[in-house]
């Protein structure tokens, strides 16, 4: 927006812009994103705050060690991880205005993602299986409600995932859809980011303890 | 059919016929009284053929003006459930003694005390803070909407699905039993198996996204729509305190959500976060309630500061005095209001350091709000000071804040907290912060803001007789508490022994009388003024010689807020214009791009409601078709890539001619 200047001639202040151009659309969608994701980012905060406060309390149930594989969770984190890498790739491609590449690499993120899915939950099956359900201890309440809730988050991303190769289908990789692209992007990422405070902190730590 | 228990329960979850309270007269009473009104209101709408106008100018708007509007409206109406559960309250503890039961079953009473709480802080208090920010805050950063008109819709629908849920348990089943912050074990399943708990839960639920979506849109507007030249150090002080206010809303209401939550999980699915066994642990859940519990108080004060300064400032007829250290001091508090959650279970038995930590980071809090304090006072220091309204309650505000808040030091002490926590002397106090602060203030704003948004002023006469019935209401009704809590008398006691502390309750009940008749005046004066609009019609669109940018433009103002968007020099820009002899601009006028109506906001409320409900009475099948519709209804809107339009060039000018000629008139006369 260029800004009405005083005059050169006299001292006389503008008050209002004269030549005025709208804000452009979703300006501020960064922003509020990036905001949102923030909020979400405590959530996760609290989740963990509970599981570090509540992880010990196995009231005579089974401890991480006796639950946790640690093989199966480092093939989970690496589907994660591999599914950001493919996300880059397409975000790479889109910035290239290559609407197959990126539909390409938009749907084998979204196949890492039900990869990581179908891990997380064959884990939980198997837990579940031995007894060691949520209602077991409130060490097993705070890990199954922390590591679900970043599952729900996934499974949410999943179907947005779909949702934006629909549009980009069928509109085309616009302003809007590149916008909308970089969202789910930065969601994403950020649920990779917080896999790995899960990885370390639940997993790996548990295995220690 | 009908005799088929195992069917009805799959239609119907737990909700049967009993659930209707028609055992209970009170309830009835009020259900009929409540029915009679809604029907007529519905006829009289019907009659007048106002849904279409409702549902298109209103109900669908994306305009923040007419958002905050409704929003105010929302507090006013539960602003009257609330205080109808207050004054039986006062009540029952004014006759419970001497053997008598008062009038009130324990069953209800502790419903009654835990809505009235719920309600005043999440249905009254943060609507109508909410709608004041979402009204006056674009204008006074030269804005023409929020950043996100659509989300600003869906959050204020999403906080009356809230409201309809909580006072839907009213009629259908029954509300928690639990006081307003419902600590387990107690609200947990074991010992509040009914839906009680389940209507708090989803009621908060339901209303929390509302807010948080509403925190992040407003401070992207304040952070990406200011007008050219307002830097962050010439904000208004409301617009800074409305950052700092959503700053803290989007920092502390995901901490209630995930709390919520994991209550939920306790109940639903029968997790161990806060039971007694299996390791849970219930101090948690204090500690995480209260870590948002207490950020949300100065969400709700510090937007009263930014009122208080900007009406001190106007009808003293000087700039604020210190703007730097208010606006320093607006961000410490939004800071230190992060780090003393403690103070509010120093008898959980943390221990000394701990306690000590946290009692000193406590009274530390009113060293900013003292700077505040002075501020305002230096403002008016040589002010030509104008006992309107609005400087009215500000004057009021502040001696009876300073009450409140030394009262609030002395809680701060931990030692003085065991004798005192729960008691009566608590009750005072946050009455008194939450009253003489935060209520006062959106009084002053309600009577400072009004003309802006309707164009006439509110009846001065009625507003000084709802002034005087409110203050002196507010000190008959609070001070006999604050005795009663030294005595040693507990919060949310139904029935009394010792005959001495009587006298006190009835003088407190004689309080809550004088606060009725407060409402009441306020009520005529709203009416009053809407009949004699004429008489009190403000055509200047700055009827007090105002400073910020809110009143630059018409009462009240047009769609697009400003027709150019103005260009900022001074704090006080709208005072700075007027100084240097600003001349409105008459020709000229740019095509303005606008957001679209639309009703997803409203279907996607209703649809979340309609689950939050089917989860109350486990009606699995309704909460999942809700579900699934709310996911498509949300991918649906998102198909659509049209969201706004233009407002035609001669449209503007058609407008701004009136709005010429209605100066020239009002300059004549």
């Amino acid at each position: 927006m260029s800004i009405a200047t005083v005059s050169t001639q006299s001292s006389e202040p503008v008050f209002h812009v004269i030549d005025e151009h709208p804000h452009p659309e979703g300006a501020s969608t960064m922003l509020g994103f990036w905001i949102y994701l923030m909020s979400d980012c405590l959530i996760f905060a609290m989740l963990f705050a509970t599981y570090g406060v509540l992880g010990g309390n196995y009231a005579a149930g089974p401890a991480p060690k006796d639950l946790f594989d640690l093989k199966l969770v480092a093939l989970n984190t690496t589907m994660l991880l591999l599914s950001s890498i493919t996300y880059g790739f397409a975000m790479l491609t889109m910035e290239k205005s290559k609407l197959g590449a990126t539909q390409f690499w938009l749907a084998i993120t979204g196949l890492f993602g039900l990869a990581f899915l179908g891990i997380e939950l064959t884990e939980f099956h198997h837990m579940i299986h031995e007894g060691a359900t949520p209602q077991r201890s409130a060490f097993l309440s705070s890990f199954f409600t922390l590591v679900g809730t970043h599952g729900l988050h996934v499974t949410f991303g999943l179907v947005w995932l779909v949702t934006l190769m629909m549009q980009s289908a069928r509109y085309g990789l616009t302003v809007a859809n590149r916008r909308r692209l970089m969202c789910l992007s930065m969601f994403w990422h950020f649920l990779d980011v917080v896999w790995i405070g899960v990885f370390t902190f639940v997993y790996l730590l548990g295995v220690l303890r | 059919m009908f005799d088929n228990p195992e069917l009805l329960k799959l239609i119907f979850g737990r909700l049967t016929l009993d659930a209707l309270p028609i055992h209970e007269p009170i309830l009835v009473g009020t259900f009929a009284v409540v029915a009679t009104g809604g029907l007529a209101l519905l006829a009289i709408i019907t009659y007048f053929r106002l849904w279409g106008y409702l549902w298109r100018e209103w109900f669908t708007t994306v305009d923040h003006k007419r958002i905050g509007i409704m929003y105010m409206i929302l507090g006013i109406v539960m602003l009257l459930r609330g205080f109808a559960d207050a004054i039986m309250m006062r009540l029952q503890q004014a006759i419970a003694f001497g053997g008598s039961d008062g009038y009130l079953p324990a069953h209800h009473y502790d419903q009654v005390f835990t809505a009235h709480g719920v309600i005043m802080i999440f249905f009254v208090a943060m609507p109508l803070v909410t709608g004041l920010m979402n009204y006056v805050m674009p204008l006074q950063i030269g804005a023409r909407d929020v950043s996100f008109p659509f989300l600003n819709n869906f959050s204020f629908w999403m906080t009356v699905g809230g409201a309809v849920l909580v006072m839907m348990s009213l009629f259908v089943g029954e509300f928690a039993r639990t006081g307003w912050l419902a600590y387990p074990p107690l609200s947990n399943i074991g010992y509040s198996p009914d839906v009680g708990v389940d209507y708090y839960i989803w009621g908060l639920q339901v209303a929390g996204v509302g807010t948080t979506l509403s925190g992040i849109n407003l401070i992207c507007t304040i952070v990406k729509l200011r007008a050219p030249g307002m830097t962050m150090m010439k904000m208004p002080v409301f617009t800074w305190t409305s950052l700092c206010t959503n700053v803290l809303i989007v920092a502390s209401f995901p901490v209630l959500t995930a709390v919520l939550a994991l209550l939920s999980l306790d109940r639903y699915i029968g997790t161990n976060f806060f039971t007694n066994d299996f390791g849970g642990n219930p101090m948690m859940y204090v500690n995480l309630i209260w870590i948002w519990g207490h950020p949300e108080v100065y969400i709700l004060v510090l937007p009263a500061f930014g009122i208080f300064s900007e009406v001190t400032a106007t009808f003293s007829g000087k700039r604020l005095f210190g703007y730097t250290s208010m606006v320093y001091a607006t961000v410490v508090i939004t800071i230190l209001s992060y780090l003393v959650w403690l103070h509010h279970f120093f008898t959980m038995g943390s221990g000394a350091s701990v306690n000590s930590f946290f009692g000193i980071t406590t009274m530390i809090i009113s060293i900013p709000t003292g700077a505040k304090m002075f501020n305002w006072l230096f403002t008016m220091y040589r002010g030509r000071i104008r006992f309107e309204l609005p400087m009215m309650w500000t004057v009021t505000f502040m001696l009876t804040f300073v009450i409140g808040g030394m009262t609030g030091v002395l809680l701060a002490v931990p030692p003085a907290d065991f004798v005192l926590h729960n008691s009566l002397f608590l009750v005072a106090h946050f009455h008194n912060v939450i009253i003489g602060g935060v209520l006062f203030g959106l009084f002053a704003g309600i009577n400072y803001w009004f003309p802006k948004a309707f164009g006439f002023r509110l009846d001065p006469f009625w507003g000084k007789l709802s002034f005087w019935f409110w203050v002196s209401g507010f000190y008959f009704a609070f001070m006999p508490l604050y005795v009663l809590g030294l005595m040693g008398v507990t919060r949310r006691l139904r029935v009394f022994d010792d005959p001495s502390l009587q006298i006190w309750f009835v003088i407190a009940a004689f309080g809550a009388f004088l606060i009725f008749l407060g409402i009441i005046a306020m009520l005529v004066q709203f009416a009053v003024s809407i009949l004699r609009r004429e008489q009190l019609k403000d055509v200047t669109g700055d009827p007090w010689n105002a400073r910020t940018l809110e009143w630059a433009t018409s009462s009240p103002p047009p769609d697009y807020n400003f027709a150019f968007t103005p260009v900022v020099y001074d704090n006080d820009a709208w005072w700075d214009m007027k100084r240097r002899g600003y001349t409105r601009p008459l020709t000229g006028f740019k095509p303005i791009h606008m957001p679209s109506n639309t009703a997803t906001g409203i279907i996607l409320a209703g649809l979340a409601t309609a689950m939050g409900f089917g989860l109350i009475w486990y009606i699995w099948w309704l909460a999942a078709v809700c579900f699934i519709a709310l996911l498509a209804v949300a991918i649906g809107h998102t198909f659509n890539y049209h969201r706004d339009y233009d407002i035609p060039a001669d449209q503007i000018g058609k407008v701004e001619d009136a709005r010429t000629r209605v100066l020239a008139a009002g300059a004549q006369s």
